[in-house]
């Protein structure tokens, strides 16, 4: 079970299972986290305008019965598609002068098994891990109650993630 | 009609999903990180409860830009629900609201169903089932699948990651399964 712990750096531990891990080369003072505060209040907005948050507009998704979710979706890929080809061709570095760096992600079952649990779960809850915290913003106070199952939801994995099939 | 009034409406999906895109590179330029969402979750289990588990055994205050990033889609909530709010109701596909109707959800008014997901609610089965359950399935599938719709479906598709769209067509598939399978027996309790 303490492999993971003694073999790895602590950046390979946050790498296990996650799309966004990685830190930036360059040390900057805490306060220069307040711009995810600002992009996130920003992408929160977004998130509750487009009705994205809304449980209704996943059923609709999930019924084939809109195009609606489908279109933001697809144009947010392909306008990030669009974006890190040209990082890429113009070799565009951050704000620091740093280079960006851009994981590669390795299969593993787990995006298969785990895909269609998450699957399961955003159907019921007619959100995504943004929404929820969208929607508790929002005013639907008793959404912290899924909240908290889905920070309990991740803790289970984390206790059985050795025993579950990868 | 007035430019707040304008931003008031709904907006139309083509203008939300390239804004949703653009945060893809925004967040590269700005500070070298990949968006996600659902790692937020897992570094709270990290600053919270680690209990000697070793995928919580890490640095989380190296990640603690995701849970600024979180903070800020609450406040962005809290934001659009002060001084953004559309006054109509949301306009439904008729199918859907006659199905609901069936299971005795009548108030389509509000981006959040008040009949599924309230107090009152989580004192009825249907209501426990959903966010009790519900909110489980996400955090758990989430992590097992290595990311979730923001991580996946918009990050790694924009990168072509294969595993990505793997994960995606996994998210849609269990969405599928339960949307028109499961949930109506859900919501029948």
């Amino acid at each position: 079970m303490s492999t993971v712990k003694e073999n790895n750096t602590d950046f390979e531990v946050r790498s296990l299972d996650a799309m966004c891990v990685n830190e930036e080369d360059i040390q900057t003072p805490g306060w220069h986290n307040l711009k995810y505060l600002i992009f996130g209040i920003l992408f929160g907005i977004v998130m509750i305008k487009s009705e994205a948050v809304s449980w209704f507009r996943i059923q609709e998704m999930f019924r084939l019965q809109s195009f609606h979710m489908y279109g933001i979706m697809g144009s947010a890929a392909v306008v990030g598609a669009i974006s890190i080809m040209l990082i890429k061709k113009f070799n565009i570095k951050t704000v620091n002068g740093e280079k960006i760096h851009l994981p590669n992600k390795t299969f593993n079952k787990g995006q298969i098994f785990g895909g269609l649990i998450f699957g399961f779960g955003w159907a019921m809850t007619g959100a995504c891990p943004g929404p929820l915290f969208a929607q508790l913003g929002y005013g639907a106070a008793a959404v912290s109650v899924t909240i908290v199952m889905a920070i309990v939801g991740t803790w289970v994995y984390g206790k059985l993630r050795e025993k579950l099939p990868h | 009609m007035t430019v707040i009034e304008l931003i008031k409406q709904p907006w139309p999906w083509y203008v939300a999903g390239p804004l949703i895109g653009l945060m893809v590179p925004t967040l590269l330029i700005f500070g070298n990180k990949t968006f996600g969402i659902s790692s937020s979750l897992r570094h709270v289990c990290a600053a919270c409860v680690p209990a000697k588990i070793p995928f919580f055994s890490y640095d989380w205050k190296k990640e603690i830009w995701n849970l600024f990033f979180v903070f800020g889609i609450f406040l962005g909530g809290i934001l659009a629900a002060m001084f953004l709010k559309n006054e109509s109701a949301i306009i439904l596909n008729q199918d859907l609201v006659n199905e609901l109707a069936g299971y005795g959800i009548n108030d389509t008014s509000s981006l959040i169903p008040a009949e599924l997901f309230s107090w009152d609610s989580l004192k009825t089965v249907r209501g426990l089932v959903l966010m009790i359950l519900g909110g489980f399935l996400v955090g758990f599938g989430t992590r097992y699948a290595g990311g979730c719709t923001s991580g996946h479906a918009i990050m790694g598709l924009s990168n072509l990651q294969l595993p990505s769209l793997i994960a995606s067509i996994s998210f849609m598939v269990g969405g599928y399964i339960m949307a028109n399978l499961i949930l109506p027996f859900i919501l029948s309790l």
